[in-house]
């Protein structure tokens, strides 16, 4: 595999820079000596943007997932339940993402075969 | 004197030493299965350090997504970060040197820390602030080593390994849901997504995801404050 190293590089730099950028903005912004209001819709989107984030992210991870052609996103479904139905009953973390993505791996490994 | 803080700021990051291992090592594990090379998982883990968007990183890297989309997803899915900060604009005030790395450190589970823990008496503040906060990115590095370590030792088909990032959100996402009231916002984020994706594909999809969400966020605005007081604080992820 033709690994480019350039890309790689530039490509998590960007992701530090905007990440760091996005934890250093309230200190550069607001604060003493600075505009100290932070506008309303700021912290309306600061408190709704993230569930919607998590919920985009949970679509984006199966983006590639061809429903109309077999095996129809079973394996990600039953997959999803998996994870559901354990965090709702335990409540923790590492058993629902272990369950889950062994519950996922296993069918997907038997219908390879 | 350094021991004596660390020593203080220790026990309070257990919690977090646990989470953080736990998912660097899947974080590692994951990275090192695309065959891409380790490094830069854990470069990541000390440049970046930010979990969902690292995972996240996996799937942009490894789809040779451009440098715009890139930097667009990295502001979106970070962006609560921006409220983190708010929260400390006085407490790092006299920090010093130490105050770049502070910011720098700012986690979900750091921010969590460091609003919540009672200084032990005879502990200087600053000191122990900056001991959670390294102490969890020590954490999350050593838990990324051991990932990628172990990815490399690990002889079983691993095929379908990058479904834990799926199930990692899962996750995030019932625990938003349990808390907030109103359900629009997860909704939203559900729908329009899917509406980005019918109409621009998958390659193309983000940009129009996180427009059409602040767009219909905005929209409706007014019922979600109702049903939802605003200004009340919500644990990010």
């Amino acid at each position: 595999m033709q690994v480019d190293n350039l890309y790689l590089f530039s490509a998590i730099l960007v992701i530090a820079v905007v990440t760091f950028g996005t934890r250093i903005a309230p200190f550069l912004l607001f604060g003493k000596g600075k505009a100290t209001a932070t506008p309303s819709y700021i912290v309306y989107l600061g408190n709704f943007l993230p569930p919607a984030v998590i919920a985009m992210l949970i679509v984006y991870c199966l983006k590639n997932v061809d429903f109309l052609a077999s095996p129809h996103g079973l394996p990600e479904i039953a997959g999803i339940l998996v994870v559901t139905l354990l965090h709702l009953w335990k409540r923790n973390n590492l058993l629902s993402i272990l369950g889950g993505t062994i519950v996922y791996m296993v069918i997907v490994q038997t219908l390879v075969k | 004197m350094m021991k004596k803080n660390l020593k203080a700021a220790f026990p309070v990051t257990i919690p977090v030493l646990l989470g953080y291992l736990s998912v660097g090592i899947a974080f590692g594990l994951l990275f090192e299965k695309t065959g891409l090379p380790v490094l830069w998982a854990v470069l990541m883990s000390v440049i970046v350090y930010a979990g969902s968007m690292q995972f996240i990183a996996v799937c942009l890297l490894t789809g040779g997504v451009g440098l715009v989309n890139v930097a667009l997803m990295a502001l979106f899915v970070n962006i609560r970060h921006m409220f983190y900060g708010l929260s400390f604009l006085d407490k790092f005030k006299d920090m010093g040197r130490k105050k770049p790395y502070m910011i720098f450190s700012l986690t979900d589970e750091t921010y969590s820390l460091l609003c919540g823990s009672r200084i032990p008496d005879g502990i200087d503040s600053k000191s122990f602030y900056f001991y959670i906060s390294f102490l969890n990115q020590l954490y999350w590095i050593t838990g990324t080593l051991i990932g990628v370590i172990a990815g490399k030792l690990i002889r079983f088909n691993t095929t379908g390994i990058d479904f834990a990032m799926t199930a990692l959100f899962v996750v995030i996402f019932i625990e938003q849901w349990h808390s907030y009231k109103s359900h629009v916002p997860v909704l939203i984020g559900l729908i329009a997504p899917i509406v980005a994706l019918y109409l621009f594909g998958a390659s193309n999809m983000i940009l129009p995801s996180m427009l059409l969400i602040t767009a219909i966020l905005m929209g409706f605005r007014r019922p979600i404050e109702k049903t939802d007081k605003a200004g009340v604080e919500h644990a990010g992820r």
